[in-house]
């Protein structure tokens, strides 16, 4: 199969220049490369997002997809793997998405260990609804809904996801591509809830690519053991001067599927065909 | 006709649904009619909890508010049910903690103590009662051992000895209120609505349950949990209602009959996502059990009041799928339509039940055959390029699941085009809101060949009654208080609403009073609207208890000029 396969018919509409471009193009050569490798069927592969710039994604990419509500990614993912754990699901969601609207339901996917890739496209700041804030929006920010500037706290992604007990957190960047694929390639392969937050430039209202360029480093080029829990933590605490990118922490754990379901595939297995035994315990 | 009704009450904790449940299924088991209905506060230890046991020669749809019996595992029980108890009638109490001295024949047994000296646990009491009762109403020993037995297991003995200990001293001490006489009858089931819910429902192919907890529709998950390896399902308890609903859409898009439960106020939370179901076209069940609302209202109690709620649920327009049953038989066969209806046209559909319904117990006949796996329509393999949303006449595009080789499938929460890309072009937009429309006419036809009203009582009289869900059982009760016959039309479909049906029985009534659980007439704004007749004579109430047949009876007559 060729790459362009992937590609949808659909017009892409995001700005240019967008980050989610670096997002789509490092998914696409992700999904490629395990479909070439033969370690998935195209068809094994469902793909979804949520609602946002980011949730386009779905409309760019000729795969099984299931576009979901507004910050409601991970209950049908979970939907989809309890019925058939076969399927292997790629999802992603946005800062809006997934760590404000339906932040409730990435932190029981994360403490759960349901095997999935999760991507969030972390822009901080709402873009599609033109400009407000995010729970990653930094301090003194101006939107249109904090007029004076952003004065609440921002949430740490990946504290947030540590101390939920993901087995896989990372950080890509949409200004280093083949990192982010690699990055995403890791996440699919973890066996478990593989999280990459990604530091998304928005060209239009919060264009952070030149401010970040020069303070990304990888943090797996320094030496960092991505087994240790406190040096996880401590890298994931660096912003100001420095931002470290790449596998924080990295563990493996049962997974849910298995936990629920064994190796049982919902959607393969008969219905009950009588009921008549349950039936007779009431009589 | 033997017509027995007793009540046991004690406080939360105290065991009284369990022995009531043993006791309906004792009297089952001789061939009666039992029926139980549990009454309890929103607490865990202490409060009041009682309910009532009712079982005659002939079926019966409600227990009766006079008892013969009371059974009291404390005072409060005496005091809050004396009032209630017909004349001739006994007071069988705990005399270790409790007094009786009225113009009832005090039945003391001193349950404590009984349980002290057989070295028993406290829970054990509900034994005693079961022994002391069995005497009262000539229940054979054997038969209480053979139910505790099959109730408690490997545990059993010291309830069998308990039961066995305050049986020889009811015999030695008190007189027997009557014996019961075995009826000879095709054995039924003694069960509740929760469970042929849940049995109807994995009858019609649903392979996965997906709940949080809440009043009433808990009852079904305490059946789903212990028993979901016998009935074949998975069981999901995600973190929130909202989870719940997103989480049944996932499954049903990979292919798993998928039902979600809550009350009026989980699904209030479950909106959006039952939009989705509709705008997606993806197959999935809501069994709503209502109870008395609005907000968190009285948790524990019934009501009729969600009907304009569920109907109305979810923003935009497509078309849904509404039954509510009135009985567990009912709910048996109506949650399996559910089940084929929502799979085989695509779109949600809600099973509307209530507390009385769930939580009650009856005997009742179920005959399984009525439910079976309706097929979805499905792609075939060679049938070119996959779209999700192909424009069909039918409104009904052919269904494939994620993993089927060749096909990409894709759903979505937007509006799309047949390949379930958004869109926004005004021709694309109108052309799938009307392909997803033109499913309710093929509902209806559906609907055509089921039965959506169901007619009881004297069909020829031009007096009816009208009404819908549990209520159904204090009618029919009432009916049989009253000397002029009456006709009594139900309805178990509200959409799409059989309009066809309902015409013809008003159209041919004279007299027609309307009887609902909640206080606006929902059912009666919807006939008018439907069929242009207005019920203006109405019965209505919202107080969490189900109608007493006996006070209906009387309003019946005035609402008939009877009286």
């Amino acid at each position: 199969m060729e790459m362009r396969e992937f590609d949808s018919p659909i017009q892409n509409t995001w700005c240019p220049g967008c980050g989610n471009f670096s997002i789509l193009a490092a998914a696409k050569q992700a999904m490629f490369e395990l479909v070439k490798s033969g370690e998935l069927k195209p068809e094994q592969i469902v793909m979804s997002s949520g609602v946002g710039c980011h949730g386009k994604i779905s409309d760019f990419i000729k795969i099984n997809g299931f576009y979901c509500l507004h910050g409601r990614v991970p209950p049908p993912i979970m939907g989809i793997k309890v019925a058939n754990q076969l399927l292997k699901v790629i999802a992603f969601s946005g800062d809006g998405d997934s760590y404000d609207e339906g932040v409730s339901h990435l932190i029981h996917a994360a403490r759960r260990n349901l095997d999935v890739a999760f991507i969030v496209h972390n822009n901080q700041v709402f873009a599609l609804t033109t400009s407000q804030v995010t729970p990653t929006t930094p301090l003194g920010f101006k939107t249109k809904s904090a007029p004076k500037g952003s004065f609440e706290v921002p949430l740490n992604p990946l504290h947030l996801m540590l101390s939920c007990g993901a087995t896989f957190v990372a950080r890509g960047f949409t200004g280093e591509i083949p990192h982010l694929r690699s990055l995403i390639l890791q996440a699919i392969r973890h066996r478990g809830f593989g999280f990459v937050d990604v530091l998304q430039d928005c060209r239009t209202f919060n264009p952070t690519l030149e401010k970040f360029k020069p303070k990304v480093y990888d943090i797996n080029k320094e030496g960092h053991n991505v087994g240790d829990f406190a040096a996880a933590w401590e890298r994931a605490k660096e912003w100001d001067n420095r931002i470290p990118i790449g596998l924080f922490y990295k563990v493996e754990k049962e997974i849910y599927e298995k936990q629920l379901l064994g190796d049982r595939v919902l959607v393969d297995e008969k219905p009950l065909p009588s009921v008549q035994n349950l039936l007779k315990e009431f009589m | 006709m033997q017509d027995i009704s007793f009540v046991i009450g004690g406080q939360a904790g105290d065991g009284v649904m369990r022995t009531a449940e043993l006791l309906g299924k004792t009297f089952n088991r001789l061939g009666l009619f039992s029926f139980v209905i549990n009454d309890y506060g929103s607490l865990i230890r202490g409060g009041h909890n009682f309910c009532k046991v009712r079982a005659a020669s002939r079926q019966v749809w409600l227990h009766r508010e006079s008892v013969d019996l009371i059974a009291a595992i404390n005072q409060d029980t005496i005091s809050k049910h004396k009032d209630e108890l017909t004349e001739g009638g006994g007071v069988l109490f705990d005399s270790d903690v409790a007094k009786y001295e009225g113009p009832h024949t005090p039945l003391p047994l001193p349950i404590t103590t009984m349980v002290k000296q057989a070295a028993g646990i406290p829970i054990m009491k509900n034994s005693v009662i079961i022994g002391a009762i069995s005497y009262l109403y000539g229940i054979p020993l054997d038969l209480v051992n053979e139910i505790l037995t099959w109730a408690y297991g490997a545990r059993a003995d010291k309830n069998i000895e308990l039961a066995k200990i305050a049986y020889s001293h009811a015999e030695k001490n008190f007189e027997q209120i009557l014996k019961v006489e075995q009826v000879k009858r095709p054995p039924t089931p003694f069960i509740s609505g929760a469970e042929t819910v849940a049995l109807g429902a994995v009858k019609a192919g649903m392979k996965l349950y997906i709940t949080y907890p809440m009043t009433p529709s808990t009852a079904i998950l305490n059946y789903v949990g212990p028993n979901q390896d016998e009935l074949g399902i998975v069981l999901v308890h995600p973190e929130n209602e909202i989870g719940v609903a997103n989480m049944m859409l996932g499954a049903a898009y990979a292919g798993v009959r998928t039902m979600a439960a809550t009350a009026g106020g989980g699904f209030a939370l479950m909106q959006e996502a039952f939009s989705m179901a509709g705008q997606a076209e993806i197959p999935s069940i809501f069994v709503v059990g209502q109870r008395l609302a609005p907000a968190v209202g009285v948790p524990t109690y019934t009501s009729q009041a969600d009907l304009r709620f569920v109907l109305h649920a979810g923003h935009g327009e497509f078309p849904r799928i509404v039954v509510a049953p009135g009985d567990p038989e009912e709910a048996f066969v109506n949650a399996g339509e559910a089940v084929n209806l929502a799979w085989k046209y695509q779109t949600p559909a809600i099973i509307l039940v209530d507390k009385h319904l769930l939580e009650s117990y009856m005997s009742i006949g179920i005959d399984e055959g009525k439910v079976k796996i309706e097929p979805a329509d499905m792609a075939e393999s060679s049938a070119g390029e996959y779209k999700r949303y192909r424009f069909t006449d039918s409104g009904v595009s052919p269904m494939a699941f994620p993993g089927k080789p060749g096909a990409i499938v894709k759903v979505t929460s937007y509006e799309h085009d047949e390949d379930g890309y958004a869109i926004e072009t005004p021709d694309g937009i109108e052309n799938m809101q009307k392909k997803r429309l033109r499913k309710m006419a093929l509902i209806e036809q559906d609907l055509k060949n089921r039965e959506t009203v169901k007619i009881h009582g004297d069909p020829k009289t031009d007096n009816m009654v009208v009404a819908w869900g549990s209520t159904k059982g204090a009618i029919l009760e009432a009916m049989m208080l009253l000397k002029n016959p009456l006709k009594f039309m139900q309805v178990l479909y509200l959409s799409p609403f059989p309009d066809w049906e309902v015409s013809k029985h008003l159209e041919s009534a004279k007299n027609v009073v309307l009887v609902e659980g909640n206080l606006t007439g929902q059912l009666g704004s919807l006939i008018a609207e439907h069929t242009g007749h207005h019920i203006k004579n109405t019965v209505l109430k919202n107080d969490g208890r189900p109608f007493d047949p006996v006070l209906l009876a009387g309003k019946l007559e005035e609402a008939f000029g009877w009286k």
